[in-house]
């Protein structure tokens, strides 16, 4: 089975995270980590393969777009146990929106199971910083193939996979035949943390570093310049002010409580 | 004036539109002409309410298909009527399966998508300009659509409906759906059950608990009924297993925006504030006075929420008769 892992290189969402001058999100002065919902799309893709229990036939390959220090979102997913990283790294592709973004993903999945054709796509629900979750929903139109999303149980036989999830309205049971794309919660269990055999390992794994024209992409297609969405202005929210703060002392609390409510009108 | 299609959001099982629908027209109002599509068959009920909230057209797709195979025939549903109509606009509900469809439909017809939008304006062009709140809240950003028919998906309470008379004439639409369309599909679907209370989303008055009730979600739940409210839960609690996650507010379940928060023993670590900082009025109940959520709030009691919450309850109730 050949899966491929996409992760995404986020700014620290306990950082101060701001925008810059262009209104593109400032990735370089702010520390960066892999997202943290895409852990769980890595840890479900690595319990994936052990439970297929062909270690050597099964190839977790966890791919990235994304700024030189992304090769840190790669390095953490390696140390977790994946097999191999691809690294999809170029100028132009700054600035790029969700389109762009599946745009270049589709091509390095394509590129990805050129020789070996790949199964599944695993990503995680949103990123932590556009937070849209739209990705994998792209991907799965350019890649031709069904989605299933926000899976919260995973099983596979053969080439048929079955979630289970949490819809808006109802818990759904969802099936479809790889190829396709699967996207997961963080509800699917917790990520695993490397282990030091992991760190050292993550060393030797081969990363690869691929750029648009090793994916026959023309760079006027993706970027800030070619977006099919601009942003007009970004504005810091005010912060809020501290109100009162009481401290309840025999039921002060409760009817202090009730009348700021209905100083409010909420009653 | 051009033609604005608004996906109709409804619940096939009780016939009836969801509020955020008659939000989505009453913003397509401002942009142009509204249509509805409408998945299945309108009930009367749900007919009448698109036509109360200023549906000119409405276009009704009865082919059974496209509700049994999850988001990929719904938009290519879509995609075939952009092509027929050529809309100045597709407007879509911010839900989880409201941003799947609207990511395909931008995808196939080459057209910009923007997501989670809090409002909707007609720009100097009359093209759509729309505003949303990123970074757990603490940013407005202003975008616009640059290319192609503007998809975009918009978030519960982003308007207030207005009811303006439309024609509401339906025309019936026949589409064919790809067989790629039809490999994934729901297997079986198990409704949530209903709580008797507000939609957490569109709830005006939200309570919810978090690590500090300790698993006893009880004077939580009371007080919310007291307030007529929507309950939610902190990941803490929801990861304890004490409320199901469809309930947990935060950056990885829902996020809100009602008229009042009620956090009762949430600390509000950022992934939580990213799903409530952007309420109007927050209140927060904590044994800590130290903890983080108690800088956002415009009221705070430092009490143990098992008694403060059980005390409210009473006085509420008895104020309001």
């Amino acid at each position: 089975m050949n899966i491929v892992v996409c992760v995404k290189y986020v700014p620290d969402a306990t950082a101060d995270r701001h925008f810059e001058e262009d209104n593109t999100v400032d990735r370089v002065g702010v520390d960066g980590l892999l997202s943290e919902l895409d852990e769980y799309a890595v840890e479900q893709a690595l319990q994936l393969k052990e439970k297929l229990g062909d270690a050597d036939e099964t190839v977790v390959t966890v791919l990235t777009v994304g700024p030189e220090r992304a090769t840190d979102a790669i390095r953490k997913a390696l140390q977790m146990g994946a097999d191999k990283g691809v690294h999809v790294v170029d100028e132009a592709i700054a600035g790029s929106d969700a389109l762009g973004t599946s745009l270049v993903l589709a091509k390095a999945i394509e590129k990805v199971g050129a020789e070996d054709p790949w199964d599944l796509v695993v990503c995680g629900m949103a990123s932590t910083d556009g937070s849209m979750g739209v990705v994998p929903a792209m991907l799965a139109e350019r890649l031709g193939v069904p989605q299933v999303t926000n899976a919260t149980v995973i099983e596979m036989q053969g080439k048929e996979v079955r979630i289970r999830r949490d819809g808006d309205t109802a818990t759904e049971v969802i099936g479809g035949t790889a190829p396709l794309v699967l996207s997961v919660t963080d509800q699917s269990g917790e990520a695993r943390y490397p282990s030091f055999k992991g760190i050292m390992a993550a060393k030797k794994k081969p990363v690869e570093t691929w750029s648009l024209a090793d994916l026959g992409v023309d760079p006027a297609q993706v970027g800030l310049s070619a977006a099919w969405t601009a942003v007009e202005s970004t504005q810091a929210r005010p912060p809020r002010t501290q109100g009162e703060i009481v401290t309840d002392e025999d039921g002060s609390g409760a009817k202090a409580l009730a009348d700021f409510l209905a100083s409010k009108k909420f009653i | 004036m051009s033609e604005i299609l608004v996906l109709v959001d409804h619940d096939p099982a009780a016939g009836v539109v969801r509020k955020t629908t008659n939000e989505l027209l009453t913003i397509a109002r401002r942009l142009g002409e509204p249509s509805a599509v409408f998945l299945g068959s309108p009930s009367e009920e749900a007919s009448a309410a698109l036509r109360t909230y200023g549906a000119e057209k409405v276009y009704v797709v009865e082919d059974a298909e496209v509700n049994q195979y999850l988001v990929a025939p719904k938009a290519e549903v879509l995609a075939q009527l952009v092509e027929k109509t050529r809309p100045g606009a597709v407007l879509v509900s911010s839900n989880a399966e409201g941003k799947e469809i609207a990511a395909r439909l931008a995808v196939k017809t080459e057209s910009g998508l923007i997501t989670d939008a809090v409002d909707v304006q007609a720009g100097d062009d009359g093209a759509p300009v729309t505003t949303q709140s990123v970074f757990a809240g603490n940013y407005t950003v202003t975008a616009k659509v640059t290319k192609g028919t503007p998809v975009i998906t918009v978030k519960p309470n982003a308007a207030t409906p207005e009811q303006v008379e439309g024609a509401a004439a339906t025309e019936k639409v026949e589409v064919t759906i790809s067989e790629s369309a039809k490999t994934a599909k729901i297997i079986a679907s198990e409704p949530r059950k209903a709580t008797g209370r507000p939609e957490l989303t569109e709830a005006a008055i939200v309570v919810s608990g978090g690590r500090g009730t300790g698993g006893n979600f009880e004077p939580v739940e009371a007080f919310a009924d007291a307030l007529g409210a929507a309950v939610g839960a902190s990941r803490a609690a929801v990861d304890s297993g004490w409320y199901p996650h469809s309930f947990q507010v935060g950056q990885t379940g829902k996020t809100v925006s009602p008229q009042l928060y009620v956090a009762a023993g949430i600390s509000g670590a950022i992934q939580h504030r990213a799903g409530m900082q952007t309420s109007k009025t927050i209140v927060a109940i904590n044994k800590d006075e130290e903890a983080p959520l108690f800088e956002l709030v415009d009221f705070g009691v430092v009490g143990d929420l098992h008694s403060v919450l059980p005390a409210a309850t009473e006085e509420v109730t008895k104020r309001k008769g």
